[in-house]
């Protein structure tokens, strides 16, 4: 039987929602990790059994916890992030150079093919990849190692690289994203990076043009589509048709083109979702409006979704993380909010329900489909 | 044997539920007593002291015979109390936000 599994991460304690394929009555169970951050988890695409989830703490530091059975029972992994060799200095807020040093991981990216292995973004910004299931953590450390390393500079929200995007149709190419240096690429399995930056524009950096320095929020691919890229930056929703080697702007009709998430329909590669948020200093919708705006011509035009979302009095943000989609033939579509509600569409956004409406403030959301 | 009292969370991860006790090779010195803690519970490694640096996290105090000592080398001899067991080495996690 299909059934739907929503893996919550939040600021005090991971959920797990699940459903049948109705999406209509949901099990929670939870927290896992009880007082802790769990700023992402996800599942491995070839064991939907195999999950892995960050958990960190401003008191204890991170750890890596791994589920062989669906969320049920968790053990503890390595949690050692050891930069390559000398660790060397990036920007700091006042413009001096600051040591590398690590924090946390925000985002866990699962293998495509082999559940043992996982990629780790980290802040300060770098990649790790295991390949033992979470036990032993090794830097790729091109990335770190770009000869733009030392010019990159920490967001309000720390220098986290957040978001790994895998290419299904290449083992050897992976696309990051780093607040606030910009998106990245290798083509070589990680061993050697370029910036993929042209075209975005940011007024807040003294070239607003410039090869790194911009604030990417997120970017997102179509398994069908590889070459095809949105991003949503600080402002500004983009598009890239060849692989990140330029954008364009698709923010059309948005009534504010910043926000943090941005995800695409698992069957429609032209239908993207947004949450336009007020400003980069008023995190929450305009109006106090909570709507999610699908475009189903790949940007530009949007509509505005808010049946079954609040549209009054809404002051609540939806972080980077915090939307995914499920593969069922109607494409269910799931965000969580600061506020704690987790939000679901069984019918691709037209429709909205809260499966959720009091956990700790959300973190991250992900869906898996299991048949 | 020394008797370490470590914060919920730590007991969580060590899945232990009340403090532990611990034999310590040679001097008991603060560093002593951590490293025995990471051997006897490599869960807690990372959690008290940067796995680099070996620092510990700012986050995070240690407690003998009511004083505070986390700002003291690690090579410092703990107090003979916590040395025969008769007082705990407290692993406590400042009181600090939410």
């Amino acid at each position: 039987m299909t059934q739907v599994r929503v893996l919550v991460g939040t600021r005090k304690g991971a959920f797990v929602l699940t459903s049948d394929g109705k999406r209509e009555h949901w099990n929670v169970s939870g927290p896992h990790f009880a007082g802790w951050e769990v700023y992402h988890l996800k599942g491995s695409p070839v064991d939907p059994n195999r999950l892995y989830a960050s958990q960190s703490s401003g008191w204890f530091g991170q750890q890596i916890q791994r589920s062989n059975d669906g969320g049920t029972t968790w053990a503890p992994m390595g949690n050692e992030f050891a930069y390559q060799g000398v660790p060397g200095t990036h920007q700091w807020y006042d413009g001096t150079q600051h040591p590398w040093k690590f924090a946390r991981v925000w985002h866990l990216e699962p293998s495509l093919t082999d559940p043992d292995t996982v990629y780790a973004g980290v802040e300060d910004a770098a990649l790790f990849r295991s390949v033992d299931g979470g036990q032993n953590w090794e830097e790729l450390s091109g990335l770190r190692g770009h000869t733009s390393g030392p010019s990159w500079q920490p967001g309000a929200g720390g220098m986290c690289l957040h978001t790994i995007v895998l290419d299904p149709s290449n083992p050897e190419r992976i696309f990051i994203a780093i607040s606030a240096a910009g998106a990245f690429r290798t083509e070589d399995a990680g061993k050697t990076w370029r910036p993929i930056n042209q075209g975005l524009r940011s007024e807040g950096i003294p070239d607003p043009n410039a090869e790194v320095g911009h604030c990417v929020h997120r970017i997102a691919m179509h398994p069908s589509r590889p070459d095809v890229l949105f991003m949503q930056k600080h402002w500004d929703v983009m598009r890239s048709d060849d692989a990140g080697d330029s954008w364009h702007e698709v923010s059309g009709n948005l009534p504010t083109d910043f926000g943090f998430p941005i995800d695409i329909h698992a069957h429609e590669p032209e239908t993207i979702y947004v949450v336009p948020i007020k400003s980069d200093s008023e995190h929450y919708p305009p109006d106090g409006q909570l709507r999610v705006y699908r475009s189903r011509t790949g940007g530009n035009e949007w509509e505005a979704l808010t049946k079954g979302l609040p549209q009054s009095n809404c002051y609540v943000n939806v972080l980077r993380d915090a939307m995914a989609v499920d593969s069922l033939d109607s494409c269910g579509v799931y965000f969580g909010t600061t506020g704690g509600q987790v939000y679901a569409s069984p019918d691709a956004g037209d429709t909205w329900a809260p499966i959720v409406r009091d956990l700790p403030a959300v973190l991250s959301v992900e869906v898996q489909t299991l048949q | 044997m020394i008797r370490v009292v470590l914060p919920a969370h730590l007991r969580t991860l060590a899945r232990v539920t009340g403090p532990v006790e611990l034999q310590v090779e040679g001097p008991v010195t603060l560093g002593s007593v951590l490293d025995a803690l990471e051997t006897h519970y490599p869960v807690l490694r990372g959690t008290m002291r940067d796995h680099v640096t070996r620092q510990r996290r700012p986050f995070v105090r240690f407690f003998a015979c009511e004083e505070d000592i986390s700002h003291e080398p690690q090579d410092t001899p703990l107090p003979d109390a916590v040395t025969r067991g008769a007082e705990p080495f407290l692993v406590v996690g400042a009181m600090a936000g939410g």
